[in-house]
């Protein structure tokens, strides 16, 4: 764990709470030497099939879990699809056309064998097919989420990296007010006020909707800036602080006290041994942060008016569609635990310790 | 001619002084033994002279490599002093190396950092070190990773890498002590030989004045930042002029008188015990493997009895500590204490265990730094089911460990690493247990320090009627306060024995090897000077 350096550190405590069980796994104790542990190919092949093995439990469990909170929820989607004043026996038909008659494990499995298909269902609301309901939606929030991530992760690098190495100096105490600020000043009046500043004053931006990819690429890019921004900047605030406290215990270790004896300088240091070392919790706070932009950014789209995830799930919530609900939950857990399984993979590159099996 | 030369070194961090007039001179090829306990600035004055002071350190005086003085001469310049002229070992081999790196970029980083040569060069150079060091390229490829080597393998590494420039200056910073006996002789012996073969002056930092007496030329004995006495290592051995010399020599010898033993009435006893552990299978798909930490470990400890155990790290001293005290099951054989199991269906048996504890080596780490010493050493009780009156019992286990009653109130860091270890025993002592596991209990001690807790413990043995069995690296330890002594290697009982017996008259190879390897503190007080001229030449 990065220590506590006062109360100035808040954040950083209770984000890396996050990165204790990469970190307690590197610090494990020796094992006796004469333990052979199995090195190269196989132990990186074992590494990477243990990881899918737990992905795949992973969705099995998260798929019958949400299927089980859908079926408890209240209502029956037929009734709620024609109104309190329909013929029972048109209920019943349509219940029927939806599948719901059958028994649970059935209506389960062909949930299950559909979404591995592509098929996702019909929309209860809009009598459209999920998939392409969400496929649209997609094509707005994982841009998005991805432009956000890398703005956030390029700014945080250079932020975290340049206070580590002015520790205690006026750079550090810039960038420390800096991220404190941004933590602090809601991302959605801040898009707000971008709003103002660079769509109604400047004019370099509109003010929100998405045009579509088919009017270009940059028109899309264009379009997607502003909301970016307004998601990263938070994100980047406290990515650069873990990058500066981990990098700064790393700074601490033996290591880089015998780096300095060889000779190098304290900057060749840090970027040379420090850097890498420093990587793992920042690599697991990337990941969750991906996670949470993909599809916690329904304020950010309702300030533009994207039409994002975000908004789909709210929409579907209050509309009682609970098959899409259902798809776009499951959609989010598969990207969850699929960037938990790069990140693993991210682990293993950075720390060949990890790649024997440790 | 002197290679280095400190003349008057003081250093202060943020005002509280650290040296104080440090004066030494080294020649190339000599060894120097910079010594003391913990505090005296043994490893202040080698950081000052690498130049790596830490933050908020001021240091005056001069402090002479060759023609520059380190004190004034600019951090640029420095670093690239730094690995060319001088090379600094650490004590820490097992944090020392960057654990992301492979052993040949960080060796030749050395090289390449002072730009002494193309990339191929220098992993040619590299290899060339690592096999100077002990390392040969057929077994240790560069392309090792540093968690792949023991820890005497991570310190070839740490030392090729200080030498690959071959600096006039090589410092080292206690590089043996987290090291076995017989690694500690095999890299001292390197030391030894880097400096004839390259005409490298050495600084070497031990407490332990036993390798000091073995390798030195010059003896340096520091204590709270100053150099009390220092000279030639035989004349110093042999005058001891100054007294905290004395001191630290004769607690280095320390010998405690412990009582007699009452008739042999078997207390604990260990019957072809086994303790496996899975470990990962070598090819894919394989089954999982598997590691024998203990293998059929059979003996008895009898009341008021006090029993070492020897041997070197991953020997499974460790693991069969945790056994006997019924923290972990075992695969097979039998742990009993006055014929009751220590871990029985499945779960540790409580009432064996509230008769057996525990002491363990770091009196930093082992006590929440949160409580107070009465709470701590009262944690024992609740495994009675009725405790004894709180406030005497505190009062008495506090008197027994020479501590006052009113110490109860205090939090830990409020004492020294010595007082927390009698601490310790007291958290130990306080229940009345049969059996007390000495895990490795004074290694981190100083030994004059070590020297009162050991005689605490004879003290207890006498007052107590003390059972206990001694975990220890330290063989000289080890025959001091113990009547039996087991030899373990591979997790295997080797040896055991009367403690004399096993010391004076090994029978294993394996025991005499570790006796041969462990230095000893030569008598040289007793024997006349065979070479006056020699303490003076070298002085």
């Amino acid at each position: 764990m990065p220590s506590l350096r006062g109360m100035g550190y808040f954040i950083d405590s209770f984000t890396v709470t996050a990165c204790v069980i990469p970190r307690h796994r590197l610090r494990g104790d020796e094992p006796p030497c004469s333990i052979r542990k199995p090195t190269g190919q196989a132990a990186m092949i074992r590494y990477v099939l243990s990881r899918l093995t737990s992905l795949a439990i992973s969705l099995i469990v998260a798929s019958l879990v949400i299927f089980l909170v859908v079926e408890v929820a209240p209502g029956d989607p037929a009734s709620y699809m024609l109104g309190v004043n329909a013929r029972p026996d048109t209920v019943a038909a349509l219940r029927i056309e939806l599948g719901l008659d059958a028994s649970k494990p059935q209506r389960y499995l062909s949930w299950v064998s559909g979404m591995v298909t592509g098929d996702f269902g019909t929309s209860y609301t809009y009598r459209s097919p999920v998939a392409d309901m969400i496929g649209d939606r997609l094509w707005i929030s994982l841009p998005l989420a991805l432009y956000a991530l890398a703005l956030s992760t390029l700014i945080a690098f250079p932020a975290g990296i340049y206070a580590a190495s002015r520790r205690g100096g006026a750079g550090d105490t810039a960038v420390m007010g800096a991220t404190q600020l941004g933590i602090a000043i809601p991302n959605f009046w801040f898009a707000m006020l971008m709003v103002l500043v660079f769509a109604i004053k400047l004019r370099w931006f509109s003010a929100g909707g998405f045009p579509g990819w088919e009017r270009g690429f940059w028109g899309g890019i264009k379009a997607l800036t502003l909301p970016a921004v307004a998601l990263a900047l938070p994100q980047a605030a406290i990515l650069a602080r873990i990058m500066r406290s981990s990098l700064l215990d790393m700074l601490g270790e033996d290591f880089i006290r015998t780096a300095r004896a060889k000779g190098l300088s304290r900057r060749q240091a840090l970027w040379r041994h420090a850097l890498r070392n420093a990587l793992i919790p920042v690599l697991t706070i990337i990941g969750l942060q991906f996670s949470f932009l993909l599809a916690g950014a329904i304020i950010i789209e309702q300030v533009f008016f994207l039409p994002g995830l975000g908004r789909l799930v709210f929409q579907s919530i209050s509309q009682r569609d609970l098959i899409v609900v259902e798809s776009v939950v499951m959609l989010l857990v598969f990207a969850v635990i699929t960037v938990n399984f790069i990140v693993d993979l991210a682990y293993a590159a950075v720390d060949p310790r990890l790649r024997t099996g440790r | 001619m002197t290679l280095l030369s400190v003349q008057g070194l003081n250093v202060a961090i943020h005002g509280t002084p650290i040296l104080r007039g440090v004066t030494l001179d080294i020649a190339p090829g000599q060894i120097v033994a910079l010594t003391g306990e913990s505090g005296s600035g043994k490893s202040m004055t080698a950081l000052a002279v690498m130049g790596l002071l830490p933050q908020g350190a001021v240091a005056t005086g001069r402090v002479m490599l060759g023609d520059a003085d380190i004190l004034t001469t600019p951090e640029p310049a420095l670093c690239a002093m730094r690995g060319r002229d001088m090379g600094m070992v650490f004590q820490e081999p097992m944090t020392a190396l960057n654990p992301v790196q492979c052993i040949g970029d960080q060796v030749a980083e050395t090289i390449l950092v002072h730009g002494k040569g193309s990339r191929a060069e220098a992993r040619a150079a590299a290899q060339d070190m690592l096999a100077r060091a002990g390392l040969p390229p057929d077994r240790f490829p560069l392309t090792r990773y540093p968690h792949e080597l023991s820890g005497g393998q991570r310190q070839r590494v740490v030392i090729a890498m200080a030498i690959a420039l071959r600096p006039h200056l090589l410092i080292a910073d206690e590089p043996t002590t987290a090291l076995d006996v017989t690694t500690q002789a095999q890299i001292l012996d390197l030391l030894k030989g880097l400096v004839a073969d390259f005409g490298m002056g050495l600084m070497l930092i031990t407490h332990d004045l036993a390798v000091v007496a073995g390798i030195a030329d010059r003896i340096v004995v520091m204590r709270k930042g100053e150099v009390v006495e220092q000279g030639a290592t035989g004349d110093v051995l042999r005058h001891m002029r100054h007294p905290y010399t004395r001191m630290l020599f004769d607690a280095s010898r320390h010998r405690v008188s412990l009582p007699p033993r009452p008739a042999p009435v078997p207390l604990l006893e260990l019957r072809n015990v086994v303790r496996d552990y899975r470990v990962p299978a070598k090819r894919l798909f394989a089954s999982a493997g598997r590691f024998r930490a203990v293998d059929g470990v059979s003996f008895t400890l009898h009341r008021g009895e006090r029993l070492g155990l020897v041997g070197e790290s991953g020997c499974g001293k460790s693991t069969l500590t945790r056994a006997i005290l019924g923290l972990e099951p075992v695969q097979g054989g039998e742990i009993t204490l006055d014929g009751a199991p220590v871990f029985s269906g499945g779960r540790p048996n409580l009432d064996v265990r509230r008769r057996m504890q525990v002491v363990f080596q770091d009196p930093f780490g082992s006590f929440n730094p949160r409580h107070r010493v009465a709470r701590l050493i009262t944690e024992p009780f609740h495994l009675l089911d009725n405790p004894p009156d709180r406030d005497t019992s505190v009062a008495e286990a506090l008197r027994a460990v020479g501590l006052s009653p009113g110490d109860a109130d205090k939090y830990p860091h409020q004492f020294s690493g010595g007082q927390r270890q009698r601490i310790a025993i007291a958290r130990a002592l306080i229940i009345k247990p049969d059996l007390i596991v000495l895990d490795e209990a004074v290694s981190a001690l100083d030994v004059s320090v070590r020297a009162q807790v050991l005689d605490l413990l004879a003290d207890l043995c006498r007052s107590h009627g003390l059972s206990y069995l001694f975990i220890s690296h330290d063989l000289s330890v080890v025959r001091s306060v113990t009547d039996r002594v087991l030899v373990m290697r591979a997790g295997k009982i080797v040896e055991q024995g009367e403690t004399e017996t096993v010391f004076t008259a090994p029978s294993h190879a394996y025991t005499r090897t570790l006796i041969d390897a462990a230095p000893v503190l030569p008598d040289w007080q007793d024997t006349p000077d065979p070479d006056p001229d020699r303490s003076l030449a070298n002085a």
